[in-house]
């Protein structure tokens, strides 16, 4: 198990270099900073040279980007060009991001664990059958859509919750707009648990504890739901990750102050240090789930860890 | 790490990358459409392919997506067939309107036919959604084959290069690359999709290709002195290309509603391109007082995600052996 943690680890070094660099090249590259910074202005060259020696701009990209990984490591990412420091930004944004993503993944892990439960064990049944039809329709409905349905029925016409989130964010008001981000993972959830299901109910070991003379709920709780549950696992933890990257549509239909606020800010005005540093603690948030989770499945998987 | 498997529901939810986007259940009944008990008439063996074909025209899951495909396509190619007017024609007097004659749909914030902006916002769907998952099909396909087959320094370079592109979440991916594009046109979209989508068909395809490789029918036609592209070709890769198919049309279905989040965010396609992303974007602001701007474009593209994502599940379900 150890040499599996390090080999893992170790994989993610050149995974984590890579996918920052790409981003930082898109927005470094691909966009000019300082011009962003003027507007639709014409900036002085004098001041535009100044600018550009201060944020280390004329260097070539390769030694920006190290110089940037430099300062990240010592908890430095720069100041955006309002003069706020980035590391603000974050203190004020994560925490909303995070409450957000929680209430999805309590969402999908609920609702969509019992849904699987309940189509897995009643096979072909109608229970099953609508489920499924279910849950496809809600794949092909786009997050904004739903989004904007939802918010237009609870919010607007039933007032049962309200269409907008204050800045402060609070965790009853961000039911809906959880639930909303948290959907299609939902519908993945409730299938990949139906599938496990089904599958592990032709298993030896389930036809042994029924032989047994276990009592029902016994059989299904202990020996088939805990062995169909790891794959569900393993998709919840990657999908924190995605959940949080994705979570800039919820944000931006229930208007929350949110990771993906400040982001979608960030790229309108080109803000760089801005983008740039949020992205990369996305991409490590991401790639951090992804290893967790791997290492979840080899813990839960002896299959795994032996291989 | 174990090797990247098609059928393991691990490795095929990581493929879905940022979105988590691939349909990763593997759940072979679904809707109840499994294929025919019984099988195939015994007597004249059938190829793979003749087979599925035989399962999908009986499967009403099948037939039933594919017309609302050719329908969608048809209008792609020709939307004057049933829409007469123009969508780039608006009468500011007639804005937010509901439904009259003529105009069943109503009218949008500039006055706009939603009924003809409707129908012409499929080619752009269309458009992004078939070049997008033929290219990365494509690339992916041979990339991912290529290293399955020879394995190698060159698979290990493209398994890391393929995980750099999945550390990248896809909505952020696309916010931060195709907001330095300017322009708006369907090519950046369809450059970027390409880009973030063929790794997770490269895994497919490499770990088809390790499976049929191994099989002793490889290995007589090499003893019998075939070349490696003839081996490719001819016997690996015919009997491999069936699990690309199915994920390159579960993704297509998936690839259009990203061009539509992504011209929603505001960064994909931009006006005068007829998108649905865009229309639902300009209906939101005005759901109280005008909810049918944004209802028929939402409902158009849910209709066309779900018709590629169930074709997609039917032909999974022809396609693959296990269930034979």
């Amino acid at each position: 198990m150890g040499r599996y943690v390090i080999r893992r680890l170790l994989q993610m070094i050149p995974v984590f270099i890579g996918s920052t660099f790409l981003i930082f090249f898109m927005v470094y590259a691909l966009g000019d900073p300082v011009a962003a910074l003027f507007g639709d202005k014409a900036p002085d060259p004098a001041t535009a040279a100044r600018i550009r020696q201060e944020l280390y701009l004329d260097q070539p990209l390769w030694k920006q980007y190290l110089h940037y990984m430099g300062q990240i490591l010592t908890g430095n990412f720069g100041t955006a060009f309002n003069g706020q420091k980035v590391t603000e930004l974050m203190y004020d944004a994560f925490p909303v991001t995070l409450r957000l993503t929680l209430v999805a993944i309590v969402f999908e892990i609920v609702i969509g664990i019992t849904l699987g439960l309940l189509s897995g064990l009643r096979r072909g049944r109608s229970v099953d059958t609508s489920v499924l039809l279910v849950t496809l329709v809600v794949v092909s409905v786009p997050t904004f859509v739903s989004g904007y349905v939802l918010q237009y029925l609870f919010g607007v016409k039933w007032q049962v919750v309200s269409p907008s989130v204050s800045p402060a964010a609070p965790l009853d008001e961000l039911l809906l707009p959880g639930v909303v981000l948290g959907l299609v993972s939902l519908a993945y959830v409730t299938r990949l648990t139906r599938t496990s299901i089904v599958e592990n109910s032709r298993a030896d070991y389930l036809r042994t504890a029924v032989a047994k003379g276990l009592p029902r709920h016994r059989v299904v709780t202990r020996h088939l739901l805990r062995n169909s549950l790891i794959p569900v696992a393993t998709f919840i933890g990657t999908d924190v990750g995605a959940l949080m990257g994705g979570a800039i549509v919820t944000e931006r239909i229930f208007n929350i102050h949110g990771v993906g606020y400040e982001l979608y800010q960030g790229i309108l005005r080109q803000n760089s240090p801005t983008v740039v540093g949020f992205v990369t603690i996305l991409v490590i948030v991401f790639l951090v789930a992804n290893l967790l989770v791997d290492l979840l499945y080899a813990v839960l998987d002896p299959r795994i860890r032996y291989a | 790490m174990p090797e990247p498997d098609p059928h393991d529901p691990k490795d095929a939810i990581q493929s879905g990358g940022g979105g988590a986007m691939s349909l990763a259940t593997g759940d072979a009944e679904a809707l109840g459409t499994g294929p025919v008990p019984g099988g195939p008439a015994s007597g004249k063996a059938r190829s793979l392919w003749s087979d599925a074909w035989h399962d999908l025209r009986r499967n009403p899951v099948f037939v039933v997506s594919a017309l609302v495909i050719a329908f969608l396509v048809l209008i792609a190619l020709w939307p004057g067939l049933i829409a007469s007017g123009n969508p780039l024609q608006c009468d500011l007097a007639k804005a937010q309107e509901g439904s009259q004659p003529g105009h069943p749909f109503g009218f949008d914030a500039q006055g706009c036919d939603v009924y003809t902006r409707t129908v012409y916002g499929a080619r752009a769907s269309i458009t992004v959604g078939v070049c997008a998952t033929a290219g990365a099909a494509l690339l992916g396909g041979v990339l991912g084959g290529l290293a399955g087959f020879f394995g190698g320094w060159w698979d290990g370079l493209l398994s890391r290069l393929a995980d750099i592109f999945f550390g990248i979440p896809i909505i952020l991916g696309g916010l931060v690359f195709l907001s330095v594009v300017t322009g708006g046109s369907v090519w950046p979209v369809v450059g970027f999709i390409v880009l973030l989508g063929w790794p997770q068909i490269s895994r497919i395809a490499r770990g088809s290709v390790v499976g049929a490789k191994q099989h002793d029918y490889v290995q007589a036609a090499r003893s019998l002195g075939a070349g490696n592209g003839r081996l490719l070709l001819r016997h690996i890769g015919p009997n491999a290309v069936a699990p690309v198919i199915v994920v390159a049309t579960i993704a297509l279905g998936t690839y259009i509603a990203l061009e539509a989040t992504l011209s929603f965010v505001g960064v994909g396609l931009k006006p005068p391109t007829v998108s649905w992303g865009i229309d639902i974007s300009n209906a939101s602001g005005q759901i109280r007082n005008a909810p049918h701007m944004l209802l028929w474009p939402a409902g158009a593209l849910s209709v066309t995600v779900l018709a590629f994502i169930m074709l997609g599940d039917a032909v999974r379900d022809a396609l693959d052996p296990k269930l034979r």
